[in-house]
């Protein structure tokens, strides 16, 4: 390989990358502006930075700024969750959806509220952790921990997420006030958000991320398989409890605050392995700036495709989903699944 | 051990050897050669299979069989349980009746109330219970057959999802009675049948594409049917809840004929294709070089497993975990290879009418549906898989 080859595409990746934040600027922007209440740019500007208490104001700092800012974090959370499970498992169907950690989190959640009676989400948040870590462990090692295939472990979480729905439906039967709750939180959905939910979880989040971050590295070893990384010095166990740690901070803290949403982490780090190669170094930083692209766009596709109404994130993400993970295991050749 | 065997070549070394269960086409030469077969073995070590005992039977006509008689006895035990069950539970409620009134009522001895009660109220919901848990027991077998993996069963692939989407527009949409809900979850399962089919086609159907496929699909649907929760109101909010559970409560002759009549024709069906299913378990290649025709065996019995899902999810709901446990138990208590599909049916059979009673005594008379309890027992058996299945790498 000629010496100079690494630096262009070190460049062309950084250079990616802005690109990237600037799209993530520009549907932030929109996500503020696009509503069922139609806000001009100049209004946005306004009721941020010169804010008067007027009508349009009031929509934009109170109601779409937290909607939006809460988009921001649990879209990055959820991305970097993905794509951590991802390399963890060596498995390209890896999803905090699809391997139930996201339906665990609901799980404990929908207990909480309803035996325990608990409303504040820094009281739930903690269930939904532990939901989280419950169900990532067991996902793990019902999909058969060292040989696990994609198949095995895409299986172990979606029968863990059918008993799991089926409990929560058991709940939700015996207590008619809690399934009219539930029924809109289970869905996963960003209308809820208010200044106090986006700093209340931001915290949970951002250590969680930078958890995800810091463990590129040994993650990059992980994926030559466990003899390689065990030889190039990674310390595997290790490097496990942390990515655990990671993931279920970032799943269980998105779950808490807006329901469980399937896909995310599903898309983005594939969308983005095309564009940056196999390095986790930078997978990881452009899921986390390109995986809130695609949650916010969700979201305001979901406030236009049914104004003055609107589609619940989480039906969006699912709906658009859906047909990229049955490409993907169309596309792969069964020997690499 | 998997026995690749020819009817007639089964019936022979059974009859000869006494040992059809673990007996190859190439088996007899080797019993002499190589040492470590288990015809070679001394009597005290030789493995589960060779202990099998077997039946042949030969029929006038030149049709010969062989019955399995630990499959056979297990067949008759779970049976028995089922009828059992089935009449304790037709005696069981407001009105209890002893099991020998039951059975008096029913070979019509009992009095003009009892007569009412057992044959209008209370023996259709029996029925439509054993039929349901037949049919997803047998179709839960063909599922784990084809994906090869004991967890591939229709409720964990969409199915349940599917018939559950169409459930719910008619209720909400359309505000429909149980008849147009019915139809709206058989029309559901099937569309999602053809979909998950068709997405997993390509030049055949793998049987890991088609779980995945149906696992992406599972989500997607999962999706659908929140959004139409919370489209609802509150009523036909619990009313769909109630349904998505799964129950048995207030099922007529209304139900049963139509999944009678479906059963009927899908489950002998089904039965045809054990053999070659059974040869499935063994890989595609195995398979063919067996001369089985794998894809015309996977495109017949899957569909047929679709439709007998849809229609006993319209009879009663997506009752979960009936599909994925039932197989799996018989294949433990029967040892035996392959589907197992009528002692499947049967273990479903059973199941499902015990669960319906135990929830009936649980929780008090309709309080919870059925599925709630059949739910917990699935997440029972996951965890036992967990516990133990792991280790054999079957999962």
């Amino acid at each position: 390989m000629a010496p100079a080859a690494p630096r262009p595409r070190h460049l062309t990746r950084s250079a990616g990358l802005l690109a990237a934040v600037a799209v993530l600027a520009v549907i932030t922007v929109l996500g503020i502006a696009v509503g069922a209440k139609q806000v001009p740019l100049d209004q946005v500007w306004h009721g941020l930075f010169h804010y008067s208490g007027s009508d349009t104001d009031v929509v934009v700092r109170d109601v779409r700024l937290p909607r939006t800012l809460l988009g921001l974090i649990v879209g990055a959370a959820l991305g970097l969750a993905g794509t951590v499970m991802q390399a963890l498992t060596r498995n390209p169907l890896a999803d905090p959806g699809v391997l139930g950690v996201n339906a665990g989190a609901s799980a404990a959640v929908v207990s909480a509220i309803s035996f325990l009676g608990v409303t504040s989400l820094t009281g739930y948040v903690w269930f939904a952790f532990a939901g989280a870590a419950v169900v990532s462990v067991a996902v793990y090692v019902l999909g058969g921990t060292r040989n696990a295939t994609p198949v095995r472990l895409a299986l172990a979480g979606t029968a863990l997420t059918a008993v799991l729905v089926g409990y929560i439906n058991a709940v939700n039967l015996m207590d008619t006030a809690a399934l009219d709750k539930m029924r809109f939180w289970t869905v996963g959905s960003l209308a809820a958000a208010t200044m106090e939910t986006v700093t209340g979880i931001a915290p949970f989040l951002a250590v969680g991320a930078v958890l995800a971050l810091l463990i590129a590295r040994p993650l990059n070893a992980v994926a030559l398989g466990d003899d390689q990384a065990k030889a190039l010095g990674a310390r595997l166990t290790r490097t496990r409890v942390l990515s655990m740690a990671a993931v279920t901070l970032l799943c269980g803290g998105a779950t808490a605050v807006c329901g469980p949403i399937v896909y995310v982490g599903l898309m983005v780090p594939h969308a983005v392995r095309a564009v940056t190669g196999p390095d986790m170094r930078w997978i990881l930083p452009y899921s986390a700036v390109l995986s809130p692209v695609l949650l916010l766009g969700a979201d305001i596709l979901g406030r236009v495709v049914a104004r003055p109404g609107e589609l619940q994130v989480g039906i969006v993400t699912a709906v658009i989903g859906g047909p990229v993970f049955i490409y993907l295991v169309r596309r792969r050749r069964m020997s690499q699944l | 051990m998997i026995s690749p065997v020819k009817p007639e070549q089964g019936t022979k070394s059974a009859a000869g050897g006494g040992r059809g269960g673990a007996a190859a086409p190439g088996a007899r030469p080797e019993r002499s050669g190589t040492p470590d077969r288990p015809g070679k073995r001394a009597p005290g070590k030789r493995p589960l299979a060779a202990r099998r005992r077997v039946l042949p039977v030969r029929t006038p006509g030149g049709l010969s069989l062989r019955l399995d008689v630990r499959a056979v006895l297990v067949g008759l035990l779970l049976l028995a349980v089922a009828l059992a069950a089935g009449i304790v539970l037709i005696g069981s409620g407001d009105y209890p009746m002893t099991p020998a009134e039951v059975v008096g009522t029913l070979t019509g001895g009992g009095t003009a109330g009892q007569e009412f009660i057992v044959r209008d109220l209370r023996l259709p919901r029996v029925l439509v219970g054993l039929l349901v848990g037949a049919a997803f027991g047998i179709a839960g077998a063909v599922f784990q057959t084809v994906s090869r993996n004991p967890l591939g069963s229709p409720d964990v692939l969409g199915f349940g999802q599917g018939s559950a989407v169409g459930a719910l527009t008619v209720i909400v949409y359309f505000q429909g009675g149980p008849f147009a809900v019915a139809a709206g979850a058989v029309v559901g399962g099937v569309v999602t049948g053809a979909a998950i089919f068709l997405l997993a086609w390509k030049r055949g159907i793998h049987g890991y594409r088609f779980v995945l496929v149906g696992i992406g699909a599972a989500a997607m649907l999962y999706a659908l049917v929140l959004y139409l929760m919370t489209k609802a109101n509150i009523v036909e909010a619990t009313r769909a809840t109630i349904w998505m559970t799964g129950s048995l409560n207030g099922r007529g002759w209304d139900q049963v004929w139509p999944l009678a009549a479906v059963c009927a024709v899908l489950v002998p069906l089904v039965l045809c294709y054990g053999r070659p299913l059974r040869m499935l378990e063994m890989g595609d290649d195995a398979a063919y070089a067996l001369g089985v025709r794998v894809d015309r065996v996977r495109g017949i019995a899957l569909p047929a497993a679709v439709l007998l899902v849809a229609s006993a999810t319209a009879a009663a709901g997506p009752i979960s975990f009936v599909a994925l446990t039932a197989p799996q138990l018989v294949r433990r208590l029967t040892r035996s290879p392959g589907p197992n599909p009528l002692p499947s049916a049967l273990m479903g059979a059973a199941l499902l009418v015990a669960a319906d009673w135990s929830a009936q005594r649980l929780f008090g008379a309709d309080q919870l549906p059925v599925g709630v309890l059949t739910g917990v027992l699935g997440g029972g058996y996951l965890l036992w898989l967990l516990a133990t299945e792991r280790r054999a790498g079957r999962v």
